[in-house]
C-alpha cells in the first residue's frame, strides 16, 4: 500500500483537531487498522518522522489498533476469523462469505497538552 | 479518557473519498458513465479499451480515455487518439496508483460534453489502486491468464471492491496451466456474484457480452 499518501493524510487529519481544540502539541495518535487494509506500521512510522517535524505533531507517538478480519458465511450464517489465507467457510465449505470486520482504517482519538 | 483526549474516528483517506464524490458528481451532471480500470502492468488495459473502442463505434458511442503511468510517456494515450477518440495522459511522477486529485485534474482538461464514457486506465498495479477510490461509476479488473491463478488470494483487496472482472488472454489458456475454478473460487470468497467477462483482447472473442453490459450502462 502506499504509506506515503497515508502518513499525509494521518499528519493533516490529526493537525486539523488538534488546532480546532486550541492544542499546544500533540502527544500521542490512536490508530485502529484492520488487518485487511495492508499498511505496514513500520513505514508509517518511517514516514511520520520526517513529515511530523515542524508542526504541532512533531515527536507524537503512533500507536497502531490491529482489528482482525472477521468474516460470515452467508450460507450458513458461521462467523469466523481469518488467519493468514483466506479460506472458504469452515462450518459447511462454502465459498459466499463477506467481510464483517477488518476493514477499518481510522483515525481514532489523539492526545493533547493545551 | 482524559480530558486531554480528543475522540475523531475519522477515515484516514476521508479527504481523497471526499473529492472522489464530487469527481462522480461532475460526471453525473454531464450524463457520463466513467470506469476505473485496473491491472497489473501488461494485463491487456490498453488491448481492452481498444477492442471496447472498436465494438462501440458502430453505435457513435464516444470514449474519453485518461490515461495514468509512473512515467512521462505517451504510448497508451497515442494508441486511443490513434484509434480516433481523445485521451489525456496522467504522469504521477513515480507514483504507484491514481488518486482522486489526479483524477480531477485529468478531468478539468478534458471536453466532457460530446462523451458517453470515460475510461480511466489506472496505473499497472494491484495494491494501491484499491485503496484510493477515484469517483467512478464502476471499478472493472482486468485480470490475464499468465498472471496465475492464485492472485485473487494474493491480492484480496482489489477483488473486493470490484463491480466487474474482465479474464483475459484467454487464447493462452491452452499453453497455461491456470486453473479455472482455484481462480473463480477465490473471486467468490472475496466478492460473491461478481460480474465477469472472460475475452481475449487478440481474437476479440468473449467481447459481446461485456459490450452489452456496458452499453446497458451508457444513457444514450
Ligand atoms: N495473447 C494475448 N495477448 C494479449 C491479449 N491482450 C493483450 N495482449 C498483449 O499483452 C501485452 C500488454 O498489453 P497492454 O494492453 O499494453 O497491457 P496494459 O495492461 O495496458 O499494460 P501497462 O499499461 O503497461 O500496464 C501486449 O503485448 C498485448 O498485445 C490477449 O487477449 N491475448
Ligand atoms: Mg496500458
Ligand atoms: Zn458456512
Ligand atoms: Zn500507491
Amino acid at each position: 500500500m502506499h504509506e506515503l499518501s497515508v502518513t499525509e493524510s494521518v499528519l493533516e487529519i490529526a493537525c486539523k483537531h488538534a488546532e480546532q481544540a486550541r492544542a499546544k502539541k500533540v502527544t500521542d495518535i490512536y490508530l485502529v487498522i484492520g488487518k485487511l487494509s495492508s499498511i505496514v506500521d513500520d513505514s508509517v512510522q518511517f514516514y511520520w518522522d520526517f513529515i511530523s517535524k515542524g508542526t504541532i505533531c512533531e515527536e507524537a507517538t503512533l500507536h497502531f489498533k490491529r482489528i482482525p478480519a472477521e468474516m460470515v458465511c452467508l450460507d450458513c450464517n458461521h462467523n469466523y476469523t481469518l488467519e493468514d489465507e483466506l479460506t472458504p467457510c469452515p462450518q459447511c465449505g462454502s465459498a459466499r462469505i463477506r467481510v464483517v470486520a477488518g476493514d477499518e482504517f481510522n483515525l481514532e482519538s489523539i492526545e493533547v497538552q493545551r | 479518557m482524559s480530558e486531554n483526549r480528543i475522540k475523531i474516528v475519522e477515515k484516514i483517506l476521508d479527504a481523497n473519498d471526499r473529492l472522489a464524490n464530487s469527481n462522480r458528481q461532475r460526471f453525473n451532471e454531464v450524463g457520463v458513465y466513467s470506469i476505473n480500470l485496473m491491472a497489473s502492468p501488461g494485463a491487456g488495459k490498453t488491448s481492452f479499451i481498444l477492442k471496447t473502442i472498436e465494438g462501440l463505434m458502430a453505435d457513435g458511442v464516444q470514449i474519453g480515455v485518461i490515461e495514468g503511468d509512473t512515467a512521462p510517456v505517451t504510448i497508451d494515450s497515442d494508441k486511443i487518439n490513434a484509434a480516433g477518440m481523445p485521451a489525456i495522459q496522467i504522469n504521477t511522477g513515480g507514483e504507484c496508483h491514481l488518486d482522486a486529485v489526479m483524477l480531477e485534474n485529468a478531468i478539468d482538461q478534458m471536453d466532457l460534453s460530446p462523451l458517453d464514457l470515460v475510461i480511466v486506465e489506472n496505473v499497472g498495479n494491484l495494491i494501491c489502486p484499491a485503496a484510493f477510490a477515484l469517483g467512478t461509476h464502476s471499478n472493472v479488473l482486468v485480470a490475464s491468464i499468465p498472471e496465475g491463478d492464485d492472485k485473487p488470494y494474493k491480492y484480496p483487496n482489489i477483488y473486493r471492491g470490484l463491480d466487474v472482472l474482465i479474464i483475459n488472454k484467454t487464447d493462452l489458456l491452452p499453453y497455461i496451466d491456470f486453473n479455472m475454478d482455484y481462480f473463480r473460487q477465490g473471486v467468490e470468497m472475496l466478492n460473491p456474484g461478481l460480474t465477469t467477462f472472460a475475452v481475449s483482447c487478440k481474437t476479440g472473442e468473449g467481447m459481446d457480452p461485456w459490450l452489452e453490459w456496458l452499453k446497458g450502462r451508457i444513457s444514450k
